[in-house]
């Protein structure tokens, strides 16, 4: 055995006395601080597994002195939170939307607790600020498709647009293309009489004729929509999905039919209503 | 090297291999690098992605962190070991050079399939566990041959003793053996088709998931690469290891408590409490015994700390060495569940990855190859010193950029994400907390072009290198001949 102990002269220590391709090591003890410190972090480890939950058997594990669980503790700190917010939100609940916005205190916590809501469930499509998106209209706008009254947008937000909950708001318009009931060039007349209502085009009296056949039952005689039907107003040059003469015409041809969620189960009702009132005051409430 | 060691015969190495293995290792660096680069403009423009599926952020992640991980990580340290046990035991690689070429292409095989499948949308969605069944199958028969051919090494060895480097990589690669196994126990749908399902499923997937996420961090990137450190240190400072014991205590500490760590990454979900408290207890248990390592890379330069003026490749060693330092206190810290609550899901948590990541594993390949390559192609130096300072600052520079910008965006985050306005409403929306971290994104993909450019610049230094001749050589013949 190749053992052959030196002192190493920069350090003062003794090697080991193996050595591995010119590599030795030196025989110096454990650093104290280290071995103390590393005893440290076990008396933690240890006084932390008696207090908390910690070692398993086959059956359960032990529960440790604090009586920790991360679900009574979230359970506690949500209780706190609803406690802190109780007395507004029980009066939210009780009051009419227009006697909250009548009531400044009420209409400020309303606005924040809609604010709030908004930002983290109505933000991903209707953009921040309710600014929209092709698909999904603007909030902070006048134009309205179900309108624009706080007992309308309550309504809407409650229990949405085309989705499967009873009370959801319902209309379809025809794919008048996909479905064959209109012809690709009486689609493409339609189109220019559409844009004509906002002075963007020349209207035939092909087209003319047919919007009043097919299309004023909803939309109007003058084109400017029906919001018991969430038929949009085609006059005011604002565009759900957009404006240009082609996809006016792939709207007409293919029909959108958007949806929205219903937001009751959900959402409590205080907070429907507190987003009703801060939706209502984007800028378009009426 | 001592009269003794001289005294002996060298037997002839396998060291084809571990050439190969170099030019691969760097080759898979700087495309690791670059994909980095790519995914970090994507988070700041996403239109990079070019709407298509295939460079997509998601597709292009998993593209990055396996070419950093295992294409360049792991290339490296399948040289290393080779170079590494064939020296410390001074015997000729177990299986000679058909076992250790099946070893480095059959895993260079891997990669390529792997990383083809994860553009085209191939995943078992296992985070660092991507590949799926076949890629895994093929993986299990190369590591296999791997430990063959390392164990077999070991076991004819010429010495007597079993140097401490070799416990490093030995268990690397029966932990890693085991880790994968266990987590990508799967059924695929069809022989013939690429889908397969877990045998894990509900927390008890996600717990094996991060038993063997956790402890590729613990094996790969920290036992194997001390593997590294332990011998390429003492070679290239000329000094002795720093304590004997301490290697013994901090390796036998670190391996019995990392296995234990993983639920740390599964705080406050449905990982039951007393698990939670065990992965988090055992991760501050850690805190020593990872500096144990720390302790003999760094006490092992004492008595030649001049050499990190005139040797840049060994001060990128012993830098990697105080950012394992730091990532190994960094990480106990955020183990703890209050701070934990703060920090899971926050670029904190990718600061901290990269932190090891560029600090540790890629800074300690560095100075690995800066000692590797001269004497792998039998040249006096590399061909240049000063190239490899530049590359060291350079470098530095990206990593400083990188691991701040993702501490302010990550603290800020958890912070913005918590906050309640004065009538208990939370403060902000979650994509007002995305459009706050833009500016930190912006400087993060700066330190990443910073990295990059070294690593450009290590390219170029080690072609050099290799062609032959010296930098200061070439500027001096023209003033002789003048």
């Amino acid at each position: 055995m190749p053992t052959k102990i030196e002192k190493d002269t920069l350090s003062g220590r003794d090697t080991t006395g193996h050595e591995w391709d010119g590599v030795k090591e030196l025989n110096t003890p454990l650093p104290t601080w280290w071995v103390y410190t590393f005893y440290a972090t076990i008396v933690f480890a240890i006084v932390y597994c008696v207090l908390y939950p910690a070692w398993p058997w086959a059956t359960g594990h032990t529960r440790g002195l604090l009586g920790y669980t991360a679900r009574s503790e979230l359970t506690q700190q949500l209780a706190e939170q609803a406690k802190s917010r109780s007395v507004f939100v029980d009066r939210i609940r009780k009051a009419s939307l227009a006697d909250i916005r009548k009531d400044p205190e009420l209409l400020s916590f309303a606005m924040a607790g809609g604010r709030s809501a908004f930002q983290n469930n109505c933000v991903p499509c209707h953009g921040a600020g309710g600014a929209g998106n092709i698909g999904f209209p603007n909030l902070a706008d006048d134009d309205w498709m179900w309108g624009g009254s706080l007992d309308q947008i309550y309504k809407t937000i409650e229990h949405g647009i085309r989705n499967s909950d009873e009370a959801s708001r319902q209309s379809m318009m025809p794919k008048f293309g996909v479905d064959g009931l209109l012809t690709g060039q009486q689609i493409g007349a339609v189109t220019d009489y559409v844009l004509s209502l906002s002075g963007k085009a020349k209207a035939t009296p092909e087209g003319a004729a047919i919007f009043k056949d097919q299309c004023a039952a909803c939309h109007q005689a003058d084109g400017k929509g029906n919001q018991e039907l969430g038929a949009p107003n085609l006059t005011d040059g604002i565009w759900l999905y957009g404006g240009s003469r082609d996809q006016i015409y792939q709207s007409i041809f293919f029909a959108h039919n958007g949806s929205m969620p219903a937001w009751t189960g959900r959402l409590d009702e205080a907070t429907l209503k507190m987003l009703a009132i801060y939706v209502h005051s984007l800028g378009g409430g009426r | 090297m001592s009269s003794q060691a001289a005294a002996l015969p060298k037997p002839r190495y396998v060291e084809d291999v571990i050439r190969a293995a170099i030019v691969l290792c760097i080759f898979w660096g700087v495309a690791a690098f670059t994909v980095g680069v790519v995914i970090a403009a994507q988070l700041v423009w996403p239109q990079l992605s070019f709407d298509s599926e295939h460079l997509t952020f998601g597709r292009l992640r998993p593209l990055h962190t396996s070419a950093a991980i295992f294409a360049f990580g792991g290339t490296a340290l399948i040289g290393t070991a080779f170079h590494v046990v064939q020296r410390t035991c001074r015997a000729r690689l177990f299986g000679g050079a058909p076992l250790g070429w099946f070893v480095l292409l059959g895993y260079q095989f891997f990669i390529v399939i792997a990383a083809t499948g994860y553009l085209l949308g191939i995943t078992q969605s296992k985070e660092y566990a991507e590949p799926e069944w076949y890629a895994d199958l093929w993986l299990t028969i190369v590591w296999v041959a791997y430990l063959v051919a390392y164990l077999g090494t070991v076991l004819k060895r010429e010495e007597p003793h079993i140097y401490v480097a070799n416990w490093f990589y030995l268990a690397f690669i029966i932990t890693i053996a085991m880790l994968h196994i266990v987590n990508n126990l799967a059924i695929p749908v069809s022989i013939t088709g690429s889908k397969s399902y877990s045998a894990w499923a509900g927390v008890q997937d996600a717990m094996i998931q991060w038993w063997y996420g956790h402890n590729a961090v613990g094996f790969f990137l920290t036992a194997a690469f001390l593997g590294m450190m332990y011998y390429y240190i003492p070679k290239a400072a000329n000094r002795p290891i720093y304590s004997y014991r301490l290697s013994i205590v901090h390796f036998w500490s670190l391996v019995f408590l990392y296995i234990w760590a993983g639920p740390h990454h599964l705080h406050y979900t449905s990982l039951p409490d007393w698990a939670q408290t065990l992965g988090m207890v055992f991760s501050v248990m850690l805190w020593m015994p990872s500096w144990g390592g720390m302790i003999n890379g760094l006490m092992t330069l004492s008595g030649a700390w001049e050499k990190l003026r005139t040797d840049p490749g060994l001060r990128f060693s012993v830098t990697a060495v105080g950012f394992y330092g730091m990532a190994t206190f960094e990480g106990p810290v955020m183990s703890i569940k209050a701070v934990n609550s703060l920090s899971h899901y926050t670029d904190w948590t990718i600061g901290h990855v990269h932190s090891g990541a560029l600090g540790w594993v890629a800074f300690i390949v560095f100075g690995t190859l800066y000692y590797l390559v001269p004497r792998m192609w039998n040249r006096p130096a590399m061909w240049s010193t000063r190239l490899i300072g530049w590359h060291y600052w350079i470098a530095t520079i990206g990593i400083v950029l990188y691991i701040t910008a993702m501490w302010v965006s990550g603290i800020m985050q958890g912070l913005m994400w918590r906050a309640y306005d004065e009538l208990g409403f939370l403060q902000y929306s979650f994509v007002e907390t995305v459009a706050a971290m833009k500016p930190f994104y912006m400087i993060r993909l700066l330190g990443g072009v910073f990295f990059l450019s070294g690593a450009l610049i290590m390219v170029y230094n080690v072609w050099r290198t290799v062609r032959g001749q010296s930098e200061a050589a070439a500027t001096l013949r023209p003033a002789i001949a003048a």
